[in-house]
């Protein structure tokens, strides 16, 4: 049974979106994840305009929070290199070098865990370990919501990826547009995963 | 070489470039943050480089700069409709706090 026959537009452009299925689904999926992330920003642009001068409410400094800008600038450049090879693996794959875009998913991946493994060893475990909990005042109750969200984005995306580099690349021998799509699809994720660190990189640890 | 592949060589010339001006950007945005100026200049400073960063993924990376389909760019133009929005509305209701409340950092 072909992968056309269960679900239509998988490789052939729909007629009223003029774009194969997954792409247009894969849009409105993110337009959905832009309202979520888009209610958090403005939750910390309440929180910090309304913060009181002192008190657990009280904005606390870079300094004050143990937040430094080369472990958070370092993960920023992990991520945009990242967001390279995703697209460098499409566009392999596109060219019909399945290997070579397995290898640059390979690449993504480890770049990925890369970036969970920096924000817990460096951020997050030596944050709890002194104390510095949700609880522990606004700035930190934000700080783990957003960032942490984020995170749980990311290891979404590693089991996407994943899931393509190994099992899901047997749709490959099948149907190279239509895996190349599914890549194409999950590259859309990634960049907006990216997307967000982008913004929360300079509000937590520049601003 | 085929007609498809000079074309994504092509782009892939393109996505390197967008690499360099990202990182370029990230570099940009850390010393921009060191600057003596107000809170304010850092805050827009900052804010208008992570957008410029953003539009360059969205544009090349997402592909939106090849897109011409109406029904996503309809579905992308409502989205950032709500999205400013979402942010700006509560953020202009702030104007009506008690005099209690201190404007914290950006005050």
């Amino acid at each position: 049974m072909s992968s056309e026959a269960l679900l239509p537009h998988t490789v052939e452009p729909h007629p009223v979106t003029a774009m194969y299925s997954g792409k247009f689904g894969t849009w409105l999926f993110l337009a959905s994840e832009v309202m979520l992330f888009g209610a958090l920003f403005s939750t910390y642009v309440l929180l910090r305009v309304g913060a009181p001068a002192e008190g657990p409410g009280a904005w606390l400094t870079h300094e004050e929070a143990h937040l430094s800008w080369k472990i958070g600038g370092f993960n920023t450049l992990v991520l945009i290199i990242s967001s390279v090879t995703m697209v460098l693996a499409w566009a392999s794959l596109k060219m019909g070098q399945f290997a070579k875009g397995r290898r640059y998913l390979i690449v993504t991946l480890v770049l990925a865990l890369l970036f969970v493994a920096v924000k817990m060893t460096f951020e997050y475990l030596p944050h709890i370990h002194d104390g510095y909990i949700p609880s522990h005042s606004t700035f930190f109750a934000i700080y783990y919501t957003m960032t942490g969200l984020h995170v749980i984005h990311i290891l979404g995306g590693v089991l996407i990826i994943g899931y393509f580099i190994g099992p899901g690349c047997a749709l490959w021998k099948e149907n190279p547009d239509y895996y190349t799509n599914r890549i194409e699809c999950t590259g859309l994720y990634w960049h907006f995963v990216d997307l967000v660190w982008i913004f929360l990189f300079p509000i937590f640890y520049l601003l | 070489m085929t007609d498809n592949e000079a074309h994504m060589r092509q782009h892939i010339r393109l996505y390197i470039g967008v690499f360099t001006a990202l990182a370029v950007a990230t570099v940009l945005t850390v010393v921009a943050s060191n600057l003596h100026v107000s809170p304010t200049m850092h805050l827009v400073v900052a804010l208008t480089i992570a957008a410029a960063k953003a539009l360059l993924v969205a544009a090349i990376f997402m592909h939106l700069r090849w897109e011409k389909t109406i029904v996503l760019w309809g579905v992308l133009i409502v989205t950032a409709i709500f999205l400013t929005g979402l942010i700006a509305l509560p953020a202009l209701s702030m104007g009506g706090l008690p005099e209690s409340y201190h404007l914290g950092s950006w005050g």
